[in-house]
């Protein structure tokens, strides 16, 4: 950090199991921590989580990615609550199956307004308070789903291939001001939104993930796996000929 | 039609899924049984409240760390809700040392935040990977039981969530009877969502720990005794010794110490595999035991450790409870009151060391004073506890040693325990009536249930 005043991280998306593990981890390295997000009893508890293990300020703001009426004055508030310079994490999202969101268009709808619209416009609203500060770092959650459209969660995919693109302008604009963006494009993490599916290929545990996460989030931006071993493994996925990847069933 | 059967069982699992269920084996640490059944993973209270209803009217059981030893966390059949994601501590008073935790914090949570302050859980199991959820379920003890009673003892008030939604604040004021039952409750009483207990301050990170040889069991009691003010003590008996060194062992004595030490670094190394049912017999089990008698010098040996360390012995090695083999073992601890209990005792050791069935180190403990819940475990006398793999022969044995523990007025460890007979129970837990009364108040459907529950007649 460019300077001694501890940064604020702002969480978007707080309740999420990797949101909560990655502010933890932030917490641990002395950072302040808002807590954006619908669920507000959670997040108090939260925020009282993080100030006694950590001894950080933590504190919740009422957060709803759909509303995106709502944005402008939701940044407005963040950026006075923070004492130092503003770090985010994005790390909202859902991902109904695929079959749910077939037979009813409204979940598909309701899902591209979360994962994509919502992000796009928040971060857009972010970005001249970050601009301003010149300084800073904004972590977003991809996810190898973005990759390659796969029958199993294409509609999910296609949300996180759209951020991407958007995180890649976002970060070129951002790069002039000195602020990094960095697209995690995550494998399974073992969240709520795992949980009930079959077993999943290497799966990481939450703290593992933040653990990777902070790492990164220390580097250039850009886009990055997280785990690494979804590198080789989605170069394999992407390079597929399409007559095979439409056989197999992945 | 088995394609009708294929169609529907695709059908229910796909509507387990989308309410968040998830067919899981669970185990007790002991590995004796396993249990299929659904198994729901709240991260919050928002989705701890909607897991309340298990598909097909399942029963429903808390899970908290999963180290209890045997079928008390097990629910076949039925439903699992697993508490460990429920992990924040949502107050500390740093004047009083009151804490407020969701069930899912463990015990290695407050030693890594509170230990560098200068606060210590009041009192702790031997693993710290227990959660404090369980630790009320199973009002568990630790090696300063005679000084400061169990976990129960320190709890001043519980959130719990009732099988019906509502969520209670219970204790010595509100709801006492439900406070009591839930206390040592295992889990049947409702699902605990909040704990409110008392740290207690400790000058530093570490202890002095005195160890010393002890011959047999008659010098044994007498080291206890001696040992009565004592902050922290604990006994490791050979428990294949026999004859005139039946007893013998290895006494630990431990104060808090005024000058810490450095903070340990983590080094948790993992029992790689599945031992081989072999690897544990008479001979190996013997020659460890005698090792680890000689490992303290004859003139005995004063050092200091780091909390961590004295509390949590077996923690640095990962899943040691695979070094007994794919049929697993059984946990015996029974708690006999002085007097008649010294006679008994001798009889276990006795009974234990003729089995000659491979057994490590057996703990040997004094207790205070009875615990506060209608199930929990304390009473004044001397607590016995040790490990025997789950090999043919081992019911009869269990069998024998209940038997003793029942005569001499002691009872056997629930926590613990996978073996006791129901008529046992009922005669070692002069309260379990009450209990049951409790829990119809509050259960009347009995949607709350475990595979422990119906070995003892308490479903």
């Amino acid at each position: 950090m460019s300077t001694t005043v501890q940064p604020t991280w702002l969480m978007l998306g707080a309740s999420s199991a990797v949101a909560r593990a990655f502010a933890r981890e932030a917490a641990a390295h002395g950072a302040g921590i808002l807590l954006a997000g619908r669920d507000m009893d959670d997040l108090e508890r939260q925020a009282a989580d993080l100030a006694i293990r950590h001894g950080v300020p933590a504190a919740p703001v009422p957060f709803d990615a759909r509303d995106i009426d709502s944005h402008a004055a939701f940044v407005a508030d963040c950026a006075a609550r923070a004492g130092g310079p503003l770090n985010v994490f994005l790390a909202f999202g859902v991902m109904p199956d695929q079959s749910e969101l077939d037979r009813d268009p409204s979940i598909a709808a309701a899902m591209v307004e979360a994962n994509f619209t919502g992000a796009a416009t928040v971060l857009a609203a972010l970005a001249p308070v970050l601009e301003a500060q010149r300084q800073g770092v904004v972590v977003a959650l991809g996810s190898v789903a973005g990759d390659r459209g796969r029958p199993r969660n294409y509609t999910y995919g296609a949300t996180k291939a759209a951020l991407l693109t958007y995180l890649q302008g976002y970060a070129a604009r951002l790069s002039r001001s000195g602020v990094r963006v960095l697209c995690l494009k995550a494998g399974p993490v073992d969240t709520g939104m795992t949980w009930p599916l079959p077993k999943l290929p290497f799966m990481v545990s939450p703290r593992a993930f933040a653990a990777g996460a902070w790492r990164l989030a220390q580097g250039k931006g850009g886009a990055s796996y997280l785990p690494r071993i979804w590198w080789p493994v989605m170069g394999i996925i992407r390079s597929l000929p399409t007559r095979i990847f439409n056989r197999l069933d992945l | 039609m088995p394609d009708t059967m294929t169609e529907q069982r695709a059908a229910t699992a796909e509507a387990h899924r989308a309410a968040g269920w998830k067919p899981v084996s669970l185990q007790g640490w002991g590995r004796s049984s396993t249990a299929p059944c659904l198994a729901a993973r709240p991260e919050r209270m928002r989705e701890l409240l909607a897991a309340l209803d298990p598909p097909e009217g399942r029963s429903l059981l808390p899970h908290g760390g999963g180290r209890s030893y045997g079928d008390q966390a097990l629910n076949t059949g039925g439903a699992a809700l697993l508490t460990g994601r429920l992990d924040r501590i949502l107050a500390f008073e740093a004047e009083s040392g009151e804490i407020v935790t969701e069930p899912g914090v463990t015990f290695a949570d407050l030693l890594e935040v509170f230990l560098p302050r200068g606060w210590l859980a009041p009192t702790s199991p031997g693993t710290a990977f227990a959660t404090i959820g369980g630790a009320v379920a199973n009002d568990v003890h630790g090696k300063n039981h005679h000084r400061v009673g169990s976990f129960g003892d320190h709890v001043l008030w519980l959130d719990l969530l009732l099988p019906d939604g509502r969520i209670l604040r219970v204790s010595d004021d509100e709801d006492p009877a439900l406070f009591r039952a839930t206390i040592g409750g295992m889990g049947l009483t409702g699902i605990i969502t909040a704990i409110c207990f008392r740290m207690q301050p400790v000058p530093s990170n570490a202890l002095r720990v005195r160890s010393r040889r002890i011959p047999d069991l008659n010098a044994f009691l007498a080291g206890f005794a001696e040992a009565a003010e004592a902050s922290w003590s604990v006994g490791w008996i050979d428990a294949l010794a026999s004859g005139g060194a039946l007893g013998r062992g290895i006494l630990e004595i431990a104060e808090p110490s005024d000058s810490g030490l450095p903070a340990p670094k983590p080094k948790a190394r993992s029992f790689p595999v599945e031992a081989p049912g072999w690897l544990l017999n008479r001979f190996s089990v013997r020659a460890f035991n005698a090792l680890y008698w000689r490992r303290v010098p004859a003139a005995g040996r004063e050092e200091f450790q780091h909390y961590g360390k004295f509390l949590y012995p077996l923690d640095t090695i990962h899943h040691w409870n695979r070094m007994y083999g794919r049929r697993g073992f059984h946990q015996f601890q029974c708690v006999l009151p002085f007097g008649p209990g010294e006679t008994a005792l001798r009889k276990l050791l006795e009974t234990i060391s003729a089995a000659g069935d491979a057994s490590f180190l057996a703990v040997l403990k004094v207790m205070g004073r009875p615990g506060r819940g209608l199930l929990s475990f304390a009473l004044p006398g001397y607590s016995l506890a040790l490990d025997i793999p789950a090999r043919p022969g081992v019911r009869g044995l269990f069998a024998t040693l209940e038997r003793i523990a029942r005569d001499a007025g002691g009872r056997i460890y629930l926590a613990k325990d996978s073996l006791l007979s129901a008529e046992g129970f009922w005669e070692m837990y002069p309260e379990a009536q009450r209990f049951m009364e409790i829990r119809g108040s509050i259960d009347p459907e009995g949607r709350l249930s475990s595979d422990m529950a119906k070995r003892l007649a308490l479903a």
